[in-house]
């Protein structure tokens, strides 16, 4: 059996069976991230959320599954139908490919590449065309707004995202997302993390996060007071079901990254217990939660506050930042704390 | 090997391919859609020779930012279908011609080329041995031609003021939000509490 997976064809079937339990993983979570996300608003505001399908409503995301596939598909009049389909299929698809980078625990990744880092952050500055397509396809007045204003707001926050990583490439000296993790081993447990030495911005990388996957304060673009449903007014059924699963993978996907850059991934927070994929899932549930708690007590922004945090406030701190991590880690300030390349991490 | 013969022959031709259909779809909209293929092709093709950094950077520059813009401005244009497609057949003889004269310089350009001595070694040789394209790429960029690159970007930072300059106005019939100003508003100084009589008003 163990010779059958080093020739050609098993090293294909071999791929494609880690590539199916990574998106099991992922879709087994998205079942219950919604339901653990509901549960999360409910207990905040003194509800008891969903509590009927299944013990304790535990099965009441299958339900609602299954009711968004068998509800018929509506194709507005005009619609670019090519166009109309593709991008919910995108925006899904997108989601999903990005996964193949993140490392579980040591050793257990997908692909193993250099430009990890970089990979994540291409195929999340993709995901815009899902909401820009499906905006325009609709051909309608409101979902064509809805998505310009989304774009707007994603692209935006890509900026300061991308450099609050570059602080954390810069002190690693590598974008390997495995290098990164093992660069913040050592033998203090969590404080070898990087949440300490980058802890400025690493609020930033959270909100940045929030208003990248168009989660509330920041869900200007389905605001559904305002908007409706901004781009997604049109899709009814299934399409309607990818784009929300879509939002939640990316959702998943932040918790990950942020466990992994900044919280360490896979390594125990107490020095000699063993290091596992189990701390890396705590950590993305922590952070899941944290998502969930801000939804719960934070009201919306308005559009233009949105915009200028991003812009005058967010992109000039973590710009400032990547300059001092530079400083910082070149002249080795207290010893190897930013500069984590120099013991060879 | 096979694989990477299959895969470059599909890259490839998915880039030939849409960049035709940016030219001949109907919609400038499918023709966007289509170039971001070629663009994401072309990475692919890059990915294949070893040269991921680029790649990635071709996605994130071209496809997330570049293609973006594109399409917004190609949305809200207010586009007459049918007319487009009569223009397309007014034009195609000219097109064809222009064409045609330049395949034919290619053509020539290409028939005189030949590859200088040494030339193939140094091709193969750009990285040096045990060291990732990224990083050699930061070497060659951020020591080796440090001062051109500063160079190459003070011009592009008075292009982009430049840019700004052009077209900032200052406006003063626009009223605008001072948000350190709202931030520090004193309620005792902007409520006042008044007792109103019923059917007099202030």
């Amino acid at each position: 059996m163990a010779d059958f997976f080093t020739t050609p064809g098993g090293t294909f079937v071999l791929i494609l069976l880690q590539s199916l339990a990574v998106i099991a993983f992922v879709m087994i979570a998205l079942i219950f991230l919604v339901y653990g996300d509901r549960k999360i608003w409910a207990a905040v505001q003194m509800r008891r959320g969903p509590n009927v399908v299944g013990p304790w409503g535990l099965l009441q995301t299958f339900a609602d599954a299954l009711k968004y596939v068998v509800k018929e598909i509506v194709v507005p009049a005009g619609a670019d139908k090519f166009v109309f389909f593709l991008a919910p299929v995108l925006s899904m698809t997108l989601a999903l490919l990005a996964w193949a980078v993140v490392p579980f625990a040591d050793g257990w990744v997908l692909a193993d590449i250099n430009v990890a880092v970089l990979f994540v952050f291409a195929i999340s500055s993709l995901e815009v065309y899902g909401v820009i397509m499906g905006g325009w396809a609709s051909n309608s007045k409101y979902p064509f707004l809805g998505s310009l204003r989304s774009a707007a707001q994603m692209i935006s926050y890509e900026v300061s995202m991308g450099l609050v990583i570059i602080g954390v490439i810069i002190s690693t000296g590598s974008m390997n997302l495995s290098d990164i993790v093992r660069a913040q081993d050592g033998s203090f447990g969590l404080f070898n993390w990087y949440w300490l030495p980058h802890f400025p911005v690493l609020w930033m990388f959270f909100i940045s996060a929030l208003a990248e996957t168009n989660r509330p304060p920041f869900d200007l673009p389905e605001a559904e007071s305002e908007l409706v449903a901004g781009f997604m007014v049109e899709y009814s059924s299934t399409p309607y079901l990818l784009f929300m699963a879509g939002e939640y993978i990316a959702i998943w996907l932040m918790c990950a990254l942020i466990s992994l850059l900044f919280f360490g991934g896979w390594l125990s927070p107490i020095p000699g217990l063993p290091d596992g994929v189990l701390w890396m899932f705590l950590k993305m549930v922590i952070w899941f939660f944290m998502f969930a708690m801000v939804k719960a007590i934070v009201p919306r922004y308005r559009y233009d506050q949105l915009m200028r945090i991003g812009w005058k406030v967010f992109l000039p701190l973590s710009l400032a930042w990547v300059v001092i991590v530079a400083f910082l880690a070149k002249f080795e300030v207290l010893g190897t704390f930013w500069a984590r390349f120099a013991t060879g991490g | 090997m096979m694989v990477f013969a299959l895969a470059f022959y599909l890259f490839a031709i998915l880039v030939v391919v849409s960049g035709i259909m940016v030219v001949l779809a109907r919609n400038p909209v499918h023709s966007v859609l289509w170039l971001i293929l070629a663009f994401f092709s072309a990475a692919g093709l890059f990915v294949l020779m070893g040269a991921e950094f680029v790649a990635m950077l071709l996605v994130i520059v071209y496809v997330g930012a570049v293609a973006v813009l594109f399409l917004f401005v190609v949305m809200m244009l207010d586009v007459d279908f049918a007319a487009l497609k009569g223009e397309m057949a007014k034009y195609f003889p000219l097109a064809g011609l222009i064409a045609i004269v330049m395949l034919l310089m290619l053509g020539m350009g290409i028939g005189t080329w030949h590859v200088a001595d040494g030339a193939e070694m140094m091709r193969t040789a750009v990285t040096p041995e045990g060291v990732h394209n990224t990083k050699a790429l930061g070497l060659l960029i951020y020591d080796q031609y440090l001062y051109l690159f500063l160079s190459s970007s003070l011009i592009l930072l008075v292009a982009m003021i430049g840019a700004i300059l052009l077209t900032l106005r200052h406006r003063t019939d626009v009223k605008r939000q001072n948000v350190m100003e709202q931030m520090h508003r004193d309620p005792a100084k902007q409520l006042k509490m008044l007792d109103v009589k019923p059917g007099q008003g202030l």
